[in-house]
């Protein structure tokens, strides 16, 4: 049926057909016209659809991903043989702060906001989320920082004060290149994108919830990212007063960090880990999330213990604030503090393991089907509890002054961000790619994707125990064969074998491009994925595959957690049924069959849609404000007149949006839609 | 199909009337930037509008920043040269009465909502304007204020303590701007109807944030000037 008059796009996804009829834009909205069409760029640089957003978040994310891949090849060719010279120690410094920053600041909290974006929607049974020309801004925001921030490499450097930055080291007189400044502006920026999206989608989750779909009915994968955006909330304000004084303080001469006026080192110290402990956690949680979807899809049974796997994460969340100082414990604290925070440490890996163990406990006596998503979901689970164990060592106040700034520290964080963190973006590219893209990708390279990541990633930070222990200092530019020690303990076999095992890392990744493009070159012979190809049990696969801009055709009404699931099958237990013969078991089990595919389901929802769907309209002024960020941060290292000219278009976008009416008008449309209804069409 | 589907109460169709306007929207349709027409009241799950509920959230990260500033002043309240430091700059009578001010300006703002909730939109313009007023005679008295540390010596790179100052009380000055441009543009928009979304909510976010911003004023002054060093 008609759900709406402008359906040219609907089955056609992200490949769209081109309809000259319905997309040229015709009458003007002040002196712009409002963009309402529907293909080509500009249906993507002015939408405000939070699914286009998604995936454009996700496609800046993998570029800066490859970027820092990139930056952590030279690193370890540098370290791979003793008196390294691939890199200078000045480019060695400013490869590691970009490699850290880019990887934490332009990967995963992107890849993780692209996933929230696309998916809490959906998960809650919502059209889009609650400002969507907000959402927009975000990710405008971040595209023109993470951009920002990278232009360093062309203008003088990069940043050289390692991803924390620490001042008063970070000041003019220890860092005199401009990649400070452009660090700092540049997560200035993207800050501002993450505290916009955190305000956004915690409005989204908490008010835009479908008629039955009460907190704790709602995805386990929503629950997550929405702790996490609260605390992106908290923790962005914090970062941004320490950018604001370190800004300050080299382009305007403030004080704050001027020891020999009396500063005091340890405030940058604070201010940084107040923001970057919480930090931690905003990497790991969306990820927590994504593999608490895929494990129980693939073990056919519900997650285990819904409401812990809830409980503790947000118990994360609010632990998460009172640990920060453990990163200081070799600055001199005193002995109340650090017997505080390494008690806090050591109490944060509760609620962690309460997830580890209702992950395993999900899969046990569950028909597993080990797909790619559910490999690199089961990956996350022995990778992310690897680095976790490392963690408590650290908690540990006396060993961790032996550990602090070795490669003991490196291995452990990368167990966790890379174990934790990336392998379940990577599950949930894997799981969410037939609902996003229409297709599957491809098994077979999916697989050779995981093997090698998973190998690669442990000979790179594996060996890093051992180098860590064996006393090698992080971010020094080489290491020498004077002490490099003897036998099982060699530096040099293990520093060898981790550079090896950043190019099968590498090779990991190349094949995750090759199963893209496998799956979506031209004459590519990988079949239109089923609507339900993986007997899914959240809302997000209760429409078409991609979704239709409107995402359902009628608001779905919820009743129970895991809502498709019950749509699909009905609860038999107790019934004298020849599937089930033996009436003790059946008794003693949930036994469900299936009475209906998702395919009926959706065709039922398509017949029973509404007959009116209000979208947000698409606009301008998004962009044009995120345009004028970089502009100011230019102008603030080079010339004040750029700080006039950008805060000039940001006024100019703030007034243009704030007058701009939230739909289209009729008008903006050619030819006007007919027929009464044509009001509550705003855009496709 | 099971009947979970096909459960016609919970599934009720949009009621379209003969004119063809939407009489019932349901609450789950695609959000707006306003929060919008439809959006308010019972429509949302937690009953509370998007806007407001943003609003709310923004000002609760607005808590963390002035906190980490706050913090900052207080580490750094004390170091600064013999000559020039709190004890010799400040001018509590002075600062008494512009902070008097920025509080009245909070009774204004209350009026103003109140006005608008009266669909009253001349007073309603003339209390915001009285508001704006106020807390542009503030900013005024902290331009005066800042002029005279800054001719008796306390320039804002001289001592941990005047960064941490003019840091702290610069950014409260420029909420307070940005709260006068926000109120002012009310006032321009409500006089020539350009206010897209509900006009009652739009007068009560500008006061949430004016509040909010009178609050920080009040903790700013008691740490700043009224506890001696």
């Amino acid at each position: 049926m008609a759900i709406i008059e402008r359906p040219a796009s609907e089955s056609a996804g992200a490949v769209e057909v081109y309809d000259p009829s319905v997309a040229t834009p015709s009458s003007s909205y002040g002196f712009l016209r409002r963009p309402v069409e529907s293909t080509g760029w500009r249906s993507w640089a002015f939408t405000v659809d939070h699914k286009k957003i998604g995936i454009m978040y996700g496609v800046v994310a993998m570029v800066f991903f490859i970027v820092g891949g990139i930056e952590a090849g030279l690193i370890r060719l540098q370290l791979a043989q003793p008196e390294g010279t691939v890199l200078s120690a000045d480019y060695y410094n400013q490869m590691f702060t970009m490699h850290a920053t880019t990887m934490v600041f332009l990967f995963v909290m992107p890849m993780a906001a692209a996933f929230a974006n696309y998916m809490i929607p959906l998960q809650i049974g919502a059209r889009d989320v609650a400002f969507p020309r907000l959402n927009a801004l975000s990710l405008w925001v971040f595209v023109f920082g993470g951009i920002f921030l990278n232009t360093s490499w062309f203008l003088g450097g990069g940043a050289d004060g390692g991803w924390f930055m620490y001042a008063p080291n970070s000041d003019v007189p220890f860092s005199p290149s401009n990649g400070v400044d452009f660090w700092a502006l540049g997560l200035q920026i993207t800050g501002i994108a993450s505290l916009v999206g955190a305000v956004n989608l915690i409005t989204t989750c908490l008010n835009m919830r479908a008629p039955g779909m009460s907190l704790m009915r709602m995805p386990i994968f929503t629950w997550m990212a929405m702790v996490v955006q609260f605390l992106l909330l908290f923790a962005m304000p914090v970062i941004t007063v320490a950018l604001f004084m370190l800004i300050f303080q080299r382009n305007y001469d403030a004080t704050f960090f001027s020891v020999a006026e009396g500063a005091d080192p340890l405030l940058w110290q604070h201010l940084f880990w107040i923001f970057g402990h919480p930090e931690v956690y905003i990497i790991v949680l969306p990820s927590f999330g994504i593999v608490s979807e895929v494990l129980p899809v693939f073990s056919k049974k519900p997650l285990f213990g819904y409401p812990f796997v809830v409980f503790s994460g947000a118990a994360i969340g609010f632990v998460g604030w009172g640990v920060w100082a453990h990163h200081m414990f070799a600055s001199g604290l005193g002995p109340v503090s650090v017997a505080v925070f390494s008690v806090a440490t050591m109490a944060i890996a509760v609620p962690t393991g309460v997830k580890i163990i209702n992950w395993t406990l999900t899969m046990w006596g569950g028909k597993l089907q080990f797909t790619t998503a559910m490999l690199f979901a089961i990956g996350l689970i022995v990778q992310f509890t690897i680095g976790g164990l490392s963690g408590v060592t650290h908690s540990v106040a006396p060993s961790d002054t032996q550990q602090t700034d070795t490669y003991y520290i490196v291995a452990h964080f990368h167990y966790v961000i890379f174990g934790g963190g990336v392998l379940g973006l990577f599950a949930g590219m894997y799981y969410w790619w037939p609902k996003i893209f229409g297709k599957c990708l491809h098994e077979g390279w999916g697989k050779q994707n995981f093997w090698w990541m998973i190998v690669g990633m442990n000979l790179t930070f594996g060996p890093m125990h051992i180098i860590g222990l064996q006393g090698q200092p992080r971010r020094m530019y080489q290491w020498t064969e004077f002490r490099a020690g003897e036998g099982f303990f060699n530096l040099g076999f293990w520093n060898m074998v981790a550079t090896i095992g950043t190019f099968v890392l590498a090779i990991g990744v190349v094949f995750w491009m090759i199963a893209v493009w496998v799956t979506h070159r031209p004459g590519s012979k990988v079949p239109p994925a089923p609507l339900d190809p993986w007997d899914a049990r959240s809302l997000e696969w209760m429409t078409t595959s991609p979704p239709k801009p409107h995402n359902f055709d009628r608001t779905p009404t919820v009743h129970a957690l895991d809502e498709v699931f019950h749509r699909k099958y009905e609860d038999v237990t107790g019934e004298d049924l020849p599937e089930f013969p033996d009436p003790a078991r059946a008794e003693a089990h949930h036994n469900y069959v299936k009475v209906a595919t998702l395919e009926e389901i959706v065709a039922e929802e398509e017949r029973l849609g509404d007959e009116h769907v209000h979208l947000p309209a698409p606009s301008y002024w998004p962009i044009v404000l995120a345009f004028s960020l970089p502009v100011i941060a230019y102008g603030v290292i080079y010339t004040s007149w750029l700080i006039a000219v950008g805060a000039a278009i940001a006024v100019l976008a703030i007034f243009g949006w704030a007058l701009e009416p939230a739909d289209a008008e009729e008008s903006d449309f050619e030819p006007p839609s007919e027929g009464e209804s044509s009001k509550e069409l705003a855009h496709v | 199909m099971s009947d979970v589907v096909k459960d016609p109460e919970s599934d009720a169709v949009d009621v379209v009337d003969p004119a063809g306007e939407v009489a019932a929207d349901r609450g789950a349709h695609a959000g707006d930037h306003h929060g919008g027409h439809d959006d308010h009241g019972h429509h949302t799950s937690l009953g509370l509008s998007n806007v407001k509920l943003a609003m709310w959230l923004f000002l609760g990260s607005e808590c963390l920043l002035f906190g980490g500033l706050i913090s900052t002043y207080m580490l750094y309240r004390n170091r600064h040269s013999d000559e020039v430091g709190p004890d010799q700059l400040w001018d509590i009578p002075f600062t008494s009465a512009s902070s008097f001010v920025l509080l009245m300006s909070s009774l204004t703002m209350v009026l103003a909502v109140s006005a608008i909730n009266r669909r009253d939109e001349r007073n309603c313009r003339l209390w915001l304007t009285v508001t704006a007023t106020l807390g542009g005679l503030f900013l005024a008295g902290q331009v005066y204020e800042f002029t005279t540390f800054y001719r008796e010596g306390l320039g804002y790179t001289d001592s941990l303590f005047s960064s941490s100052f003019y840091t702290l009380t610069g950014f409260h000055g420029a909420h307070v701007a940005i709260g006068i441009i926000m109120l002012l543009s009310t006032v321009g928009m409500l006089a020539k109807g350009r206010i897209t979304g509900d006009k009652g909510e739009t007068v009560e976010m500008v006061g949430l944030y004016w509040h909010f911003v009178d609050v920080v004023w009040i903790l700013i002054f008691t740490l700043v000037y009224l506890i001696p060093a």
